[in-house]
């Protein structure tokens, strides 16, 4: 299924992404100027050297007749020879820094987007796919790098090289260098033009590259759906129209921009035959001699090699604005709140949360998940949260945590308000098993202490053999140091053994347990269970289960429809009830009838 | 008898010989990547051969012009000459420059085209590769690789045809036809022009031996990168959770660092090629004019004019043909990373199905909706132990089947044997009477539906979703999909959506609960109307209420259907016609829930584990 198409403000402009583009690159200016310097004086040197040349010919063709100054000569070489030879090293130097700065800039522009993901509100999530994203931090920003690393280097260098040759020209004949400026100028013009019809097509080409990750991303991580449903011949065809407008969007942008590099040849030859025509016309006049116009030719060409240079330039330069463009608008999206000025922590913390009157619903104009939600967690309580699939049981938990900010009403913990103190400190107070099982490719170990400080390989272990872990950990080959990759194959149960066994380890003051054992048999969860139950020793503990005996020791239960507390209390108060609960709790032993 | 030994010998000899042609044959088709370029499209090879064309013809074009200048040179030092002669030779060459814009042009739009096309059919390739892959095959590459071969790689290649297609055909015949020309001219000079040429190569080779390994890291490099963003998203909420948001930036930042470090290596040595060849062809002039002082210094013929103009447009030539080889050498240069590239997507290309798929689209008469597996072994590739050992147990049409036993006991495994995810190590799996093996695996799909543990819903909508793939039955209409809602228990909840079945889904269903993904995937395998149901512990998330509607819904609606339970709940499967109880992959007990509880000791744990006495009574 496709992606929604995001409704994002496409400026198509060239000069504004770039703009933007300086704007990042700004405090590399120091470094950026010191390049330019040296590719001015590398080329300046370069562009002198044909007047050397100019003055060997003229000496040569002076001797013609007589005898040819071999000294001169010798003289005029060792000095183009230095002339080349040291500038040559201010290109390399600048080469260097350039190579430098461009890698640098791509570098923090990759590193934003990772950080700017862990600043993005959850919403931001559920408008894109996770292979857009991939895409900008890879194909995106390589395309940027690609150009910056080509074409800001031979900008420079193509730069100064005109202008070098310009004055050059300007002090060698006027005429001839009006000439040369003309057939220039229509090359500039049309460069300009090009510019101005491709530029949307190379927004298009990175939007459509973006959209194409995102439907192999997903599709590849469904592969198990896409294939038992026989879906192959539907994402096919999604996938071939989507190929096919990524293809027309590429074939259109590098076809219109690759006429400016054959545009800008012909210029060249143009500006070389009317150099050649005028200068013959002086020669033949006597007003120049034939040492200028060999100089001239020698102008001609640096003159306008640099266009095709230029040329090509600008067409990735083209491509790197229309993949900023994609960069930075994610750079820009909304953040999360700024947190930086809180002063309130939660520290010493004893474990009473509080919640009063919460609401809360998904979007502005969607109707309240959770309508009007109060309840009381005393210090080393455990709570747990029954109801329907889709009472809103996991959203009071991500209300807890603050994945979602609540509309009205307050959370609080040890009476501090949960808006008063910063997400991360609010996150230090709970472990937090979750549904969905996340295992990332690292060692069982990375796995298991993850960002946890200080844990010696005998804690680890110990949390390993609470959850069960330990044996199947020990038959794999490198033990807790096995790789967890696609290779090897875990099961649902298993992830959720070690990512309880992660919690144990964070060791954190609350628990937040999710379904955590909703994969696990019934008789390794009765192992893991005393494991829990230690856990959850003086720890306030929230307890989403379906599995009710695992929650009828629970302090507190709250049952909940429709984002709203039907009914509360412990097990055997709410059985007495004749309610909602009882109803629930009879229900797993009835027989399908 | 010695004869024979001769032959034999030399019939020896000559088959190693033509093994070696075939294997050098093979290695430079390795090496030019001919079995990547082997999936153009007729049209582009036809668009390739008439770049071939015109490209010759504008260079013939673009040669003519030293020519033209050369005549020009001459007219100018003839005295007497008239203008209009010269005018009428710039006037020509002006045409020819002219004529090569436009061969030039059409060039431009005929790669662009030729490198569009190319590596759309590389992705489109790729991507049906992928699909049409085992999870066993695939295993061998992550998800985040099989991404970046898909399109960065493809990107790699495009930009090395757009380059490389232009300059491959022009460079070598510039620097042939400019070669040429001045072959017979002064041997000092010729000379001169061949060691610049050889520096030219030797530093160039030195570089690429720096580079070319490099290239090959930067892609497994972009490999990483993806990766550990990829877990970025997927692992948001744990992340955040844990405030290991400054973990997960460490990791990032080592594989930028590693990345960025890769890149700056390789271009900076791409940065010393510049100046350096630059100062190598201006040496070569400048040798050139100096040689010239020399040769006409010391000529005796009195031809020092003709030498003096030679000069010049042997310098001229001399630039065009150290011109062509530099570009043929970036060609070069470029290449290697294409290579790279390449070979990556041809690792995956060359990926054979080890799952062979059979010719039958039919069962066996009288055998509808019967699943039996024959002594099935089974071992994941390259794993030592078996995860399944001698599994037997055969179904009747419209029975359930519940599979029981503890976490890693081979339970997802076993049913994942029945859609052939992977196929049996040794034994067999039957369905409808006739091995799996033996089915296209399309027909074999049409039978089944399956749930899978956690639930895959893809972005679009909910009725998209319902409504996906195909069973070679009529689209589900709309009908449909409400009643395999309803079955699966969803309707209530999709109904008081704002927009029904119209709600925007999110990758993965990121904006539903766990029970309504598991709800919406059952929903999905119900609207296929299948003979086999398999639900790999698709009830999990569901709680007892619902998940006891749904499986009465199940009995009642699609009574017809083979069921296949993988269970955690004993209370769930109190009913069912057959449970299977797995214990480190073997069949430790078979029978119904009566029969196991009375005589089945791992069964009794279970059920003791999950409910107390009087309410297994």
């Amino acid at each position: 299924m496709r992606p929604s198409q995001k409704s994002t403000k496409t400026s198509e402009n060239f000069f504004d992404n770039w703009k933007r583009m300086i704007q990042y690159s700004q405090r590399y200016w120091k470094g950026l100027l010191l390049a330019i310097l040296f590719a001015a004086g590398g080329n300046i040197l370069t562009v002198l050297g044909p007047d050397r040349l100019a003055d060997m010919t003229d000496t040569i063709s002076a001797g013609l007749k007589t005898s040819i100054d071999m000294t001169a000569i010798r003289n005029i070489a060792f000095s183009i020879l230095f002339l080349y030879g040291f500038g040559g090293l201010l290109n390399l130097l600048q080469g260097w820094i350039m190579v430098n700065i461009t890698q640098n800039i791509t570098r923090s522009l990759r590193a934003d987007i990772a950080n700017k993901i862990n600043r993005l509100p959850m919403a931001y999530f559920s408008n894109t796919t996770v292979g857009d994203t991939l895409s900008r931090v890879t194909n995106d920003v390589d395309t940027i790098g690609r150009a910056l690393n080509m074409s800001v280097q031979n900008l420079i260098s193509s730069g100064t090289m005109m202008l070098g040759t310009l004055i050059m020209m300007l002090l060698t004949n006027v005429w001839l260098t009006l000439t040369a400026i003309g057939a220039t100028a229509i090359g500039l013009i049309s460069i300009g033009i090009i510019t101005r019809f491709s530029q949307k097509y190379f927004v298009q080409q990175q939007n459509h590259l973006g959209a194409i990750n995102g439907q192999i991303e997903e599709t590849f991580s469904g592969h198990t759906v896409v294939k038992v449903y026989n879906g192959e011949e539907m994402v096919r065809k999604e996938f071939t129209d989507m190929n096919n407008q990524l293809k027309e969007s590429g074939f259109k942008s590098q076809a219109l921009s690759s006429l400016m590099s054959p545009i800008m040849t012909f210029i060249g030859n143009f500006g070389y035959v009317a150099v050649a025509v005028l200068g013959a016309l002086l020669t033949m006049n006597g007003t120049v001699s034939f040492g200028v116009v060999v100089a001239f030719i020698m102008y001609v060409r640096l003159f306008t090699q640099p266009l095709s240079q230029i040329a090509q330039s600008v067409q990735s330069l083209q491509s790197a604005a229309a993949a900023g463009e994609r960069v930075f608008s994610m750079l820009d999206a909304e953040e999360m709140a700024d947190e930086s000025a809180k002063t309130e922590e939660i520290i010493d913390t004893k474990g009473y949360v509080e919640f009063s009157n919460v609401q809360f619903s998904y979007g502005k104009d969607e109707p309240p998940v959770i309508k009007d939600f109060s309840a009381v967690a005393n210090p080393g309580q455990k709570i747990a949260i029954v109801g329907h699939t889709g009472a809103g049981k996991t959203t009071i938990v991500n209300l807890l945590m603050r994945f979602y900010e609540i509309n009205r009403g307050e959370i609080s913990i040890d009476g501090l308000s949960t808006q008063e103190i910063t997400k991360e400190n609010l996150h230090d107070q709970f472990c937090m098993v979750l549904q969905d099982t996340w295992v990332f490719e690292g060692t069982v170990r990375e796995n298991l202490i993850y960002n946890a400080q200080n844990i010696s390989d005998k804690e680890m272990i110990e949390a390993s053999k609470a959850v069960g872990l330990d044996f199947f950990v020990r038959t794999l080959s490198k033990g807790y140091d096995t790789l967890l990759d696609e290779k090897v194959s875990l099961s649902q149960g298993q992830k959720q053994q070690l990512t309880i066994a992660r919690a144990i380890i964070a060791n954190r003051p609350m628990l937040i347990l999710d379904e955590a054992t909703s994969s696990v048999d019934t008789r390794t969860e009765l192992k893991i269970q005393e494991a829990m139950d230690a856990l959850m020793e003086g720890r306030t503990t929230f307890v989403i289960a379906h599995r009710l005996s695992t929650i009828k020791n629970a302090d507190t239960i709250l049952v909940m429809d429709n984002g709203d507390i039907i009914e509360k209390g412990s097990h055997e108060d709410l059985m007495a009830q004749n309610g909602f609960y009882k109803d629930l709790y009879n229900s797993q032993f009835d027989n399908v009838s | 008898m010695n004869i024979i030994k001769m032959d034999v010998l030399t019939t020896g000899l000559i088959i190693t010989d033509e093994n070696l042609i075939i294997g050098t044959v093979q290695k430079v088709g390795r090496l030019f990547m001919l079995k990547l370029f082997r999936n153009l499209t007729k049209r582009d090879k036809f668009f390739m051969f008439l770049v071939l064309t015109f490209i010759i013809g504008q260079v013939w074009l673009e040669l003519q012009l030293p020519a033209y200048m050369q005549s020009i040179t001459i007219l100018i030092q003839t005295p007497g000459s008239e203008l209009n002669n010269i005018l009428s030779v710039g006037g020509l060459m002006l045409s020819a420059a002219l004529g090569s814009l436009v061969l030039s042009i059409i060039v431009a739009v005929l790669i662009a085209n030729i490198s569009a096309n190319f590596s759309a059919t590389l992705r489109d390739l790729l991507f049906n590769k992928v699909i049409s892959l085992s999870m066993e095959d695939i295993g061998g590459f992550s998800k985040a690789s099989l991404i970046t071969r898909s399109t960065n790689d493809v990107t790699q290649i495009q930009v090395f045809l757009v380059m490389g297609l232009q300059m491959l055909v022009r460079a070598p015949i510039m620097a042939i036809w400019a070669v040429i020309r001045i072959s017979n001219t002064q041997w000092a000079w010729t000379f001169s022009t061949i060691v610049a040429a050889l520096i030219l190569f030797a530093l160039i080779g030195v570089s690429m031996y720096f580079v070319i390994p490099k290239f090959k890291l930067r892609q497994k490099l972009t490999d990483r990168l993806n990766l550990v963003t990829r877990e970025n998203l997927t692992g948001i909420e744990v992340i955040r959770a844990y405030n290991a948001e400054d973990y997960q930036t460490n990791k990032f930042k080592e594989v930028n660092d590693d990345f960025t470090d890769t890149n700056i290596f390789v271009n900076k040595i791409m940065a010393v090629m510049q100046p350096s060849i630059s100062i190598i062809m201006n040496a070569l002039t400048l040798s050139i004019y100096w040689i010239g002082a020399i040769l006409i210094q010391n000529t005796m013929s009195g031809n020092e004019v003709v030498l003096f103009s030679e000069m010049v447009v042997f310098s001229n030539y001399a630039m065009q043909a150290i011109m062509s080889l530099l570009i043929l050498v970036i060609v070069f240069a470029v290449f290697p990373q294409a290579k790279v590239s390449g070979d990556r997507i041809m690792e995956v290309l060359d990926t054979e199905s080890s799952i062979i798929k059979g010719k039958e689209t039919k069962g066996k008469a009288n055998h509808s909706g019967e699943i039996e597996f024959r002594n099935v072994d089974f071992y994941y590739p390259g794993a030592e132990e078996k995860t399944l050992e001698n599994i037997s147990f055969k179904t009747r049409p419209g029975d359930t089947v519940a599979v029981i036993g503890a976490t890693g006991s081979g339970k997802s495994t076993l049913v994942n044997l029945i859609p052939r995810f992977y196929d049996v190590s040794s034994g067999e799996v039957l369905v409808n009477g006739q091995n799996v093996k033996e089915y296209t695996e399309k027909a074999l799909n049409n039978l089944i539906g399956f749930v899978t543990q956690s639930a895959i819903l893809f972005s679009g909508d909910i009725e998209e979703n319902i409504a996906y793939g195909d069973n070679d039955q009529s689209t589900p209409t709309k009908e449909d999909i409400r009643r395999a809602a309803e079955i699966a228990q969803a309707s209530e909840f999709i109904e008081k959506l704002e927009k029904g079945y119209h709600s925007h889904v999110a990758q993965g269903g990121s904006n539903f609960s766990g029970g309504q993904k598991q709800r919406i995937s059952i929903a999905r395998a119900i609207a296929r109307k299948p003979e086999i149901l398999i639900f790999d512990d698709s009830f999990s998330a569901l709680d007892f209420k619902t998940d006891r509607k749904l499986r009465m819904a199940l009995q009642n609606e699609m009574a017809n259907a083979t069921k296949v339970i993988v269970a955690q709940r004993v209370g769930t499967i109190k009913e069912v016609d057959q449970i299977i109880v797995l214990e480190n992959g073997r069949v430790a007990g078979k029978g119904t829930h009566k029969e196991l509880l009375k005589s089945n000791k791992i069964y009794q744990e279970i059920a003791h584990s999950q409910l107390s006495e009087e309410e297994l009574a």
